[in-house]
């Protein structure tokens, strides 16, 4: 009985997972197309939200791959899934609080990380694995796409040169939706098999099914839908950061970004050198700017999404690694509930954190616009290096104020210091 | 160190990536240029000068923009295009395939 609850309550986190993946990650595709204005907000989630479902149905090549290589899969028991999946969607919510695209497949590998460390110590950790698979790839990832986005921007800054403008953002528009919407489709493909096999490791580890079964149908319906779920609720939040943050984007740049990453993402998989979405298209964005003469890129945004990337492994291992203690300490069937209690508390106060400040899906998508037009561009558009200039007028009091004390209840459940000021810098 | 970074797959997808991620959208913007033309100035980016007389003349930026393209210039355009759309079939073949 226990166990069976236990399972459940590890396959219903697993999709919550699945749902922030989606919620996070919409931003990698359509943040580009959402600030050229190639397409409407609710139509760039909408699409987005169905290349997801599609993509999660075309290919089940990876699934059950997710933590093989890095953690030791013998110790990876029913407590050590669900505390790591735990950290994983604790680290997603937060930086999407803070407007922060951060990899959601290394907040998961940190989550898990840290629950086999509190469960059997460093022994559990592959970390030749952590190392090769996680950490070198966090750092290559934006560089390669900085390159590809820098040198593809670049090409078609020269070539369109002379060519009519209307021509131009009219051509690059449809090319914008096109290269986007193959980048929802991969994201799909790729992403919504994490949670598939992290769900198939826990039915392994419940005994559920046997340790060579195939992925069950449900659970590739279940997660598609999660996913999709997520991806149409759009992080506006990240959405915002992308599109807006980093460049000030046109629809070439936009073109040769989505590209880049569309390039960049389905290569390295080919390649079998895989490299997170979300480090790939923000390295693309960087680089559409870095490309593109005359273009400004907000540096100081690019370096504090730098820094999240570096927090993201310890900060979603050591919540992985807290829950696990708080799930053995209490014990049993209690020892469990209190860290599902653990996730719903720390959800509820980012949500009602993320309530109080206006970047909100549930304002309609036109309030968002309102926002955006009033809130970025006058200020981006007097001061030229807008990165610093953005952080201290704008939200300062608001921030202060409201989101302050929801980050300190978080902190409470281990992640570590997040610097307030980098809320504001991200509005 | 070589079994932490996996060097080949790496200089893989850098060039790979170098070639589609960028050719891609390089080809579009020829394509784009070939058939659309340039405005007489030439070099500067004119759309001050420009615009005006299309806007009057119609809604068909391509058509409104510029003369009929020139035969080659449209094969050159239309091949462009065409190794940019079979790139994104490329791409979708490779997906569905399972390939990665």
């Amino acid at each position: 009985m226990t166990e069976t609850l236990l399972l459940a309550l590890v396959v219903v986190t697993a999709l919550a997972f699945d749902f922030t993946n989606g919620f996070h990650d919409t931003g990698n595709a359509m943040a580009t197309s959402i600030a050229t204005r190639a397409l409407k907000p609710r139509t760039a989630v909408a699409l987005s939200a169905v290349l997801n479902l599609v993509g999660a149905f075309l290919s089940l090549a990876v699934a059950a791959t997710i933590a093989k290589g890095i953690v030791d899969a013998g110790v990876v028991t029913l407590p050590v899934v669900l505390a790591g999946l735990v950290g994983g969607i604790v680290w997603n919510l937060l930086t999407w609080l803070l407007g922060i695209p951060s990899s959601s497949s290394h907040a998961l590998v940190g989550g898990m990380v840290g629950a086999v460390l509190a469960a059997v110590g460093t022994s559990g950790v592959l970390w030749a694995g952590v190392v090769s698979k996680v950490l070198v790839p966090a750092l290559l990832a934006p560089l390669i796409a900085i390159a590809v986005a820098g040198l593809g921007t670049w090409c078609v800054a020269k070539l369109t040169r002379g060519v009519s403008q209307e021509v131009t953002s009219r051509g690059f528009r449809w090319g914008q939706i096109g290269s986007a919407s193959l980048v929802s489709l991969a994201h799909g493909t790729n992403d919504a098999q994490k949670s598939m096999g992290i769900i198939l490791l826990a039915l392994i580890a419940g005994g559920a099914v046997p340790a060579d079964a195939g992925v069950p149908l449900w659970v590739i319906l279940s997660c598609a839908i999660a996913m999709a779920i997520g991806t149409y609720l759009g992080g506006w939040r990240v959405i915002r950061t992308l599109g807006k943050g980093l460049v000030e984007i046109d629809t070439r740049q936009g073109m040769a970004a989505e590209t880049s990453s569309a390039a960049v993402i389905l290569l390295s998989s080919h390649f079998g050198f895989s490299l997170s979405t979300t480090h790939v298209a923000t390295g693309s964005v960087l680089g559409s700017g870095v490309g593109m003469p005359g273009a400004k890129v907000r540096w100081s945004v690019a370096g504090r999404m730098f820094v999240a990337w570096g927090l993201t492994l310890p900060a979603a291992g050591l919540v992985g690694a807290l829950c696990h203690w708080l799930e053995s300490a209490i014990g049993g069937t209690a020892g469990t509930l209190a860290v599902v209690a653990v996730l719903v508390a720390s959800s509820a106060a980012i949500w009602i954190a993320s309530r109080r400040k206006p970047v909100d899906h549930t304002n309609v998508n036109e309030k968002w616009d309102e926002d955006k037009g009033a809130d970025v561009e006058p200020v981006a558009a007097t001061t030229g290096e807008a990165g610093g200039e953005r952080v201290a007028p704008v939200p300062a009091v608001a921030t202060a104020s409201s989101v302050g004390p929801a980050i300190e209840s978080v902190r409470t459940v281990g992640t570590p210091d997040t610097d307030t000021s980098a809320n504001g810098g991200m509005r | 160190m070589s079994d932490l970074i996996e060097w080949s797959a790496l200089g893989q997808v850098l060039v790979a990536g170098m070639l589609v991620g960028a050719g891609i959208p390089a080809l579009f913007a020829l394509g784009l240029r070939l058939w659309a033309g340039t405005t007489p100035d030439g070099e500067d980016t004119a759309a001050s000068a420009e615009p005006a007389p299309h806007d009057a003349a119609g809604r068909a930026p391509g058509a409104a923009t510029i003369a009929r393209p020139t035969p080659v210039r449209l094969v050159g355009a239309i091949l462009c295009m065409t190794v940019v759309v079979g790139a994104i079939v490329t791409g979708l073949v490779f997906l569905v395939s399972g390939g990665h």
